[in-house]
């Protein structure tokens, strides 16, 4: 990237540079390998064998680790204060549960109401027709560049690189998405796309990366963010197309809402003439007041604080006041096809808050990339293989449930409740099934199985835990099972003992896994 | 088949081949028959103006940063002038009562007046030392001020592109709880609204907390009762 001249990256889909390794990483990339996936919601290896890489990265599991363990403590600091947390949370899940049943009503209902107040709702069955209605939009509104705000359904159908194949620059405005961007890395974290990063790599890549950086920019975060700010003011106050995600649509009234920190959604939400959301189909709220539940659980799951700085919510268009042209792009993209299965329903009322990766001891320990997916985590292992289908044995998307301990923290945590380890434990039974078809002779299935019965009965619970049933059928496996060949491959088996998962999960990965001498960051 | 027809369809069909409730250990999969259950804090146990009720929005405003002057109505003026002493220019909404910035007027700073029909533009306010807004309501327990675009709030391009912001919460403005707002905001959904919470910020870089980004880097709060 030495011909790097400040200006937004123009990756187009598929482009590595010709300099891409088989798994879709450039080893000689300044700031370390970095997926350069064609598809968002599948790239790279197995989990087993994308997690025995990150697993080597030093520098990212300490950047992770101490990360994590910041916004733990601050997230169990601020639950802790709300006295009626647990009835928000249960209200949450049934106003959820009360969207998907209600689905195609309330979605016409949104369309009525956004279109009442004088925005333009279009529907996408895919991210391809998602991707070409924003270039038409953007293309129409007479423009080659365009501010965004961080949205996870943008990066899910990969919209910057489709705008680069168009001739339109997209620039993300959000601290860590730029960081993301101008390292042209992938974004490892659904809240903190940057988090595998430190203040130093990201002062590097800021003085390398970023024409305007101060050339005596320190690691000081107060500094990286005033260069950032600096870098990107411009941009705001020119810019003519703006493109967002929306954490809530309210049905009832037509209203979209974004909760963000830094002022860079106010900016792209405020500024400029024309405004474009793209939104999955499940973001709905029914009523205004649903927002009540969400605005109180949301910011403090997510970044550990009471609210988060800024909230904007929005009804169509208001004259005079901010973008004066709304569109609003309601994406299908494999929703439909989760929501007609009890797992892929539950994963949708997830709100993106990442609690659940935060608290993840395997996320902890392999990273974001390791997942393959822009939804890594908990969330992501369920979530993403949902969305995508699994085609099947050797689809890098069936390893994905395994990679969990089902220690259960991610439920716990959960501001609407999604039984994420009952879920994975669905999902591994369901692999197991498949292969069954296949007749794959590893009698791994049946392990599978064993455990998945296990998980969801008390009884048999206490039972395995004395160590008699599942350890019999898992023990004869451990000596090689790092040999056999996906998805036998490992810790995916021996993992679905309901152990008391954090401390055992570790134990067990570091006698399998780390080399003689490797420093095993507890 | 329309894209919107056949997003719809797959919505409906997706719907009939189950009922979200087949797995029943699928802890998450509650009934959609079942009303929602609201046993959540509807309102605080404190009256919004009351005293504890203040006391605890200075603190929790404050915790973010922001700077809280707790005023009486008279002092209003004197506050906002000794706030942005030696601005050269501060933008004000149209419809901003004129008692607040006359004294800041009459030591020659220059009022931007603001409004849908008359719009600074954007490198004015850029241009300009801070603004001056009212507020719609306040939620002391999350230390949250919202806007709500009338005319003594005015635009939202305003209360962002400026570096400093002074905004005044009258007491009766403030309530303790998230629920109670909402359900005053519900009033008016169609009103672009801005909530916040301190200055701008950031926890991007190793999660800690800097304020200070792209939205107004000072924020001033007056408590007047
Ligand atoms: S699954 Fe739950 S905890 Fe995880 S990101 Fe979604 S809402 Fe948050």
């Amino acid at each position: 990237m030495s011909t790097y001249l400040g200006l937004p990256t123009l990756r187009r889909k598929g482009d590595a540079g010709g300099r891409a390794t088989p798994s879709g990483t450039r080893p000689d990339e300044p700031f370390g390998p970095v997926p350069h996936p064609d598809d968002p919601l599948r790239w790279g290896e197995t989990f087993p064998q994308a997690a025995r890489a990150a697993l080597g990265n030093d520098q990212m599991r300490a950047n992770l680790g101490h990360a994590t363990s910041t916004i733990r403590a601050k997230r169990a600091s601020v639950v802790g204060e709300v006295p009626d947390w647990e009835a928000l949370r249960d209200a949450g899940a049934a106003i959820k549960t009360h969207v998907m049943a209600g689905l195609p009503d309330l979605l016409e209902e949104l369309e009525r109401n956004v279109t009442a107040r004088g925005g333009v709702v279009h529907w996408a069955r895919d991210a391809a027709e998602a991707n070409r209605i924003v270039a038409e939009l953007v293309r129409a509104a007479g423009v080659d560049e365009v501010v965004k705000v961080k949205s996870m359904a943008t990066q899910e159908i990969g919209l910057n690189e489709a705008l680069a194949e168009a001739g339109i620059a997209a620039t993300e405005t959000d601290l860590a998405e730029l960081i993301v961007q101008l390292a042209d890395d992938m974004p490892s974290h659904i809240l903190v796309p940057a988090i595998h990063r430190n203040r130093e790599e990201i002062r590097r890549i800021f003085l390398e990366r970023m024409a305007d950086a101060p050339a005596d920019l320190t690691d000081a975060p107060r500094e990286l963010a005033m260069a950032a700010r600096a870098h990107l003011r411009r941009k705001f106050l020119t810019a003519k197309v703006a493109i967002s995600g929306a954490n809530f649509a309210v049905a009832d009234t037509g209203t979209l809402s974004v909760v963000e920190s830094e002022g860079n959604g106010r900016m792209c939400l405020t500024l400029p003439e024309t405004l474009i959301t793209v939104m999955g189909i499940e973001k709905l709220v029914p009523t205004f007041t649903d927002l009540e539940v969400f605005l109180q659980t949301l910011p403090r799951s997510s970044t550990g604080e009471r609210m988060n700085p800024y909230t904007s919510l929005w009804t169509g268009v208001t004259p005079g006041d901010g973008p004066q042209k709304f569109h609003l792009v309601l994406l299908d993209n494999g929703r439909t096809r989760a929501l007609a299965d009890d797992v892929g329903r539950a994963a949708l009322h997830c709100i993106r808050c990442s609690a659940c990766l935060n608290v993840c001891p395997v996320y902890e320990r392999v990273g974001g990339h390791a997942y393959g997916s822009v939804y890594p985590g908990p969330i992501g292992a369920v979530l993403t293989p949902q969305l995508t289908g699994s085609s099947g044995h050797g689809d890098p998307n069936s390893s994905l449930p395994f990679a969990s301990t089902l220690c259960g923290a991610c439920y716990d945590v959960c501001p609407v409740k999604i039984d994420i380890p009952s879920l994975l434990v669905h999902l591994r039974a369901r692999v197991a099934d498949e292969d069954r078809g296949r007749r794959v002779p590893t009698g791994w299935g049946a392990a599978m199985k064993a455990a998945s019965a296990v998980m969801s009965d008390g009884g048999r619970f206490a039972l395995a835990e004395k160590g008699t049933v599942v350890a019999r059928i898992l023990a004869g496996r451990k000596g090689y099972v790092r040999h056999l060949p996906f998805p036998a491959s490992a810790w995916t088996a021996s993992r679905d003992l309901p152990a008391p998962a954090k401390q055992t999960f570790r134990d067990w990965w570091a006698k399998e896994h780390e080399q003689p001498g490797e420093r095993s960051d507890r | 088949m329309s894209a919107r027809d056949e997003v719809l369809t797959r919505v409906r069909a997706a719907l009939q081949e189950s009922d979200g409730a087949a797995a029943p250990e699928l802890r998450g999969a509650m009934s959609a028959q079942a009303p929602v259950p609201r046993d959540y804090r509807a309102a605080g146990e404190d009256p919004p103006g009351s005293a504890a009720v203040i006391d605890l929005l200075d603190e929790r405003v404050a915790d973010y940063r922001a700077e809280v002057h707790r005023v009486a109505p008279h002092e209003i003026g004197t506050t906002v002038a000794r706030i942005l002493e030696g601005s050269s220019a501060v933008v004000v909404p149209s419809g901003l009562d004129a008692g607040w910035t006359s004294e800041l007027a009459a030591s020659g700073t220059a009022l931007l007046t603001d409004s849908r029909e008359a719009p600074l533009d954007v490198q004015t306010l850029d241009g300009a030392d801070g603004v001056v807004t009212a507020a719609r309501v306040a939620i002391a327990e999350t230390g949250t001020i919202v806007l709500d675009g009338e005319p003594d709030q005015g635009r939202r391009a305003i209360s962002l592109v400026p570096d400093l912001h002074v905004c005044v919460v009258r007491h009766d403005q403030a309530v303790q709880t998230v629920p109670e707002a909402v359900r005053l905001l519900a009033e008016h959904p169609e009103r672009p609204q801005t909530w916040i919470s301190g200055p701008s910020a950031t926890s991007d870089i190793e999660l800690v907390r800097v304020e200070g980004v792209h939205g107004p880097r000072t924020l001033h709060v007056l408590l007047v009762g």
